[in-house]
């Protein structure tokens, strides 16, 4: 601020000079701007200099960029090749580690009827759970599966159960052929029979809480084998398959668990043929039989108190169909499956009638039968209803005492005929592929005295390996 | 009687030699690589294809008709990166073929030749239904159809080295036409780079990074976990402050979810056939991207 009045002021002193100043001064004066004029142009032409060489260097600098950028996508394209070329290095043994997945379950059950006076009347008792077990929670089955290749010609699984009561079962340890060639398949160890579709299927993998009434009379829920099976899959357009077990059977109607013997014991035989019909149906059928040889297989009649010992032959014959239907076959929005199995088995052979005491024998036979069939609709993603029937014929047993006088007519009163029924309705929640929670109701007639209805809450859930999707 | 036996003789016969006629049997999983395998095979090979371009990938079981055309196949031609893992494996091993077992040369996947998008850095199923070995949808960028189709031609020529020479030449001419259609495409396209868009399901990653489409959201709240009323007002709530432009789903995607929030948010819900034979012009590769493009085109003006 204080400058303008002496510039002000030094304006003034030189307008007064200059009024009074003579040529010759004018001249200096002319000759001092001439000066400044000249620097002024040396000092521009230097600055021009100066940008000029800073514009080279710049275009110079941009040259430079455009190469590092050519060279910088050049090098992002040999990165991207070198990382497709070289893959990620094993760094430790635990790279090999197997698939591991563990299936945990639990559910709440509200029954009318006391589980432990539960019978399948006119069957003889299947040794299965005959699920529920119990009221209000239950802990289900934690199954833990581990399962690998183990060269290139086997893998192996191991399927361990870990039962509520802090037991440890092993559902499944066998090995398997991978590409046997010409469309054989060997499985050794302990597996389930390939026999009937369910029979394969682990609980998690059912579409209802319990087994169908036929598995848990004639399998006690299913028939696990400890022996080998073979399996040809036919090289034909439409689905074809043969297998052929032998093995010790390790669930009823066989006693091969207690026995000691060389040589064969169980064997089952099956074929399977199936298709697409078009792109939205797809079908599975098949034709089962399972040969045992039980002996000294014993039961407690529940009904009079008495212990009662089967041997003889064991035959059981399975017919299953499956259906299976999505629209244009993406089953993500809704599909429908279908579902069915008919069972019937003949026994023929002696039975020891009372063991502890009068200990009488006869001859025995009986044949009996069942069935289920089902539907499951997935109505929108993620939700499932579910209506199953299940039904068996106990058909009469033929005992040699009773018919020819030396037994009363009620000596087998657990075999006395019955038709054991089952309606399950079912509704199902999967917010995703590994995770599942089932509210179901059975009104099951599994006895003629009394009718049960039961209520289960449950939940499925898997983690670890993406679990096999099945047919 | 006899008759009948030999009848069931004869058919039976009959459905042995089927797959003799072909020369080689490709057993491919997804539309993609089947049609891929037949521009390079040509009539040298026969081809099933397991899937539609309506079926959901990762929803598929191991029917019986796939296990059956499994056994008969010289080369399965999977696109890998866990995208068949549920039903793959399964079909894979008890077909009881030893050419197609996974390291065989009869087992082919696609994914192993390109580099993978979206590789996860943290493998949580909390995150929904996430690939470990990154989005496995990469035949939507054409320049990976020309990377596989390189290996492929090179595996069918080992498998089958009589018709090497013809399986070589007809991925050159295909290569050189789908080098000129991937300039082409990419000319008609220049309009779309930066468009912003909404996606029912990581399907288009590959297909967004080549045109340079801004992916803005997803209707799914996680992969493969079904958009949510709650996930989708919050997307509509978005679109306020940063307006994608259309959204996008596959042509296997249920319609509800991008109509709804195309209704709601005033821009159109575009179908894309994903795959060849998703729509009636995607019926083979040129037609896939000539349609995909035009279709997007036609939501953008």
């Amino acid at each position: 601020m204080s400058h303008k009045p002496f510039a002000l002021a030094a304006l003034l002193a030189a307008s007064c000079t200059a009024q009074a100043a003579p040529d010759a001064d004018l001249a200096a004066i002319r000759s001092q701007i001439n000066e400044i004029k000249q620097s002024y142009e040396q000092r521009i032409a230097a600055l021009e200099q100066k940008l000029a060489q800073a514009e080279s260097k710049a275009t110079k600098a941009e040259t430079t960029a455009t190469k590092a950028e050519t060279t910088a996508s050049k090098a992002e394209v040999v990165a991207n090749e070198a990382r497709l070329n070289v893959r990620q290095p094993q760094t430790s043994a635990s790279a090999f580690n197997p698939e591991i997945s563990l299936i945990l379950s639990g559910n709440y059950t509200n029954l009318k009827q006391n589980p432990s006076e539960r019978r399948l009347q006119g069957f003889i008792p299947s040794g299965g759970e005959l699920m529920p077990e119990g009221r209000s929670f239950n802990l289900g089955e934690s199954e833990l599966v581990i399962a690998a290749n183990i060269d290139p010609m086997f893998r192996g699984t191991l399927r361990l159960a870990l039962a509520p009561d802090n037991t440890l079962g092993v559902e499944e340890a066998s090995v398997q052929t991978l590409g046997l060639g010409n469309g054989f398949n060997l499985k050794a160890g302990r597996f389930l029979s390939g026999v009937g579709y369910l029979n394969e299927q682990h609980p998690h993998e059912w579409d209802f809480s319990n087994a169908p009434l036929p598995y848990q009379a004639f399998f006690g829920n299913r028939l696990g084998m400890d022996g080998v099976q073979a399996r040809w899959l036919a090289p034909t357009p439409i689905f074809l398959e043969f297998g052929a077990e032998t093995a010790r059977a390790m669930s009823f109607p066989a006693t091969d668990e207690s026995k000691s013997k060389n040589g064969l014991m169980s064997a089952s035989a099956f074929v399977h043929l199936g298709g697409d019909l078009d792109v939205s149906n797809s079908w599975r059928g098949g034709i089962s039989y399972f040969a045992s040889q039980p002996k000294d297989r014993e039961y407690e009649d529940p009904l009079n108190g008495l212990n009662n010992s089967f041997s003889g032959s064991s035959r059981t014959w399975i017919a299953d169909l499956l259906w299976k239907w999505a629209p244009n076959g993406n089953a993500k929005q809704t599909n429908l499956k279908l579902q069915g199995e008919y069972f019937s088995r003949t026994e023929s052979g002696d039975l020891i009638y009372d063991t502890a005491t009068t200990a009488q024998q006869g001859n025995f036979r009986s044949t009996q039968s069942g069935f289920y069939a089902q539907a499951v609709y997935q109505f929108m993603p993620n939700w499932r209803v579910g209506y199953r029937y299940d039904r068996l014929s106990s058909g009469s047993a033929n005992f040699e005492l009773i018919n020819n006088g030396a037994l009363p007519a009620a000596a087998l009163p657990l075999l006395a005929s019955y038709s054991p029924s089952r309606n399950t309705a079912m509704v199902d929640w999967s917010p995703s592929e590994y995770s599942r929670v089932r509210l179901q109701y059975s009104q099951d007639k599994s006895r003629p005295e009394a009718t049960d209805h039961q209520i289960w809450l449950q939940y499925v859930m898997s983690m670890g390996a993406h679990g096999a999707h099945k047919f | 009687m006899k008759k009948i036996t030999r009848f069931v003789g004869i058919s039976l016969l009959s459905l042995l030699s089927l797959p003799a006629l072909a020369s080689l049997n490709i057993f491919a999983t997804v539309p993609e690589w089947g049609a891929l395998a037949k521009e390079i095979g040509g009539d040298k090979v026969s081809i099933y294809t397991a899937t539609t371009a309506l079926q959901d990938p990762h929803r598929i079981e191991a029917k019986p008709s796939l296990l059956a055309q499994a056994r008969r196949a010289q080369l399965v031609v999977a696109n890998g990166a866990a995208l068949e893992i549920g039903w793959l494996r399964l079909v894979v091993r008890d077909s009881g073929n030893s050419a197609i077992q996974s390291g065989q040369p009869g087992y082919f996947e696609a994914a192993s030749q390109v580099a993978m998008r979206e590789v996860p850095q943290v493998l949580d199923r909390a995150n929904g239904d996430v690939h470990a070995a990154g989005n496995p949808h990469i035949h939507l960028d054409p320049r990976n159809i020309l990377r596989v189709g390189e290996a492929l031609t090179a595996r069918m020529g080992e498998l089958d080295a009589a018709n090497a020479e013809a399986y070589r030449a007809n991925f050159t001419a295909f290569a050189s036409k789908w080098q000129a259609a991937i300039v082409r495409w990419e000319n008609e396209a220049a309009s779309l780079r930066g468009v912003p868009v909404l996606v029912h399901h990581s399907s288009f990653v590959y297909l967004s990074a080549w045109l340079g489409l801004k992916e803005q959201g997803k209707l799914e709240p996680k992969p493969g976990v079904e958009p949510s009323s709650g996930h989708l007002s919050a997307l509509l709530e978005r679109q306020k402050s940063t307006p994608a432009r259309m959204v996008l789903r596959a042509a296997y995607q249920s319609d509800g979810p991008s109509l709804w929030i195309a209704g709601k948010a005033g821009i159109p819900a575009v179908l894309l056939p994903f795959t060849v034979g998703g729509t009636v012009e995607a019926g083979n590769l040129f037609g896939l991207f000539d349609d995909t493009i035009q279709r997007l085109l036609k939501a953008n003006r």
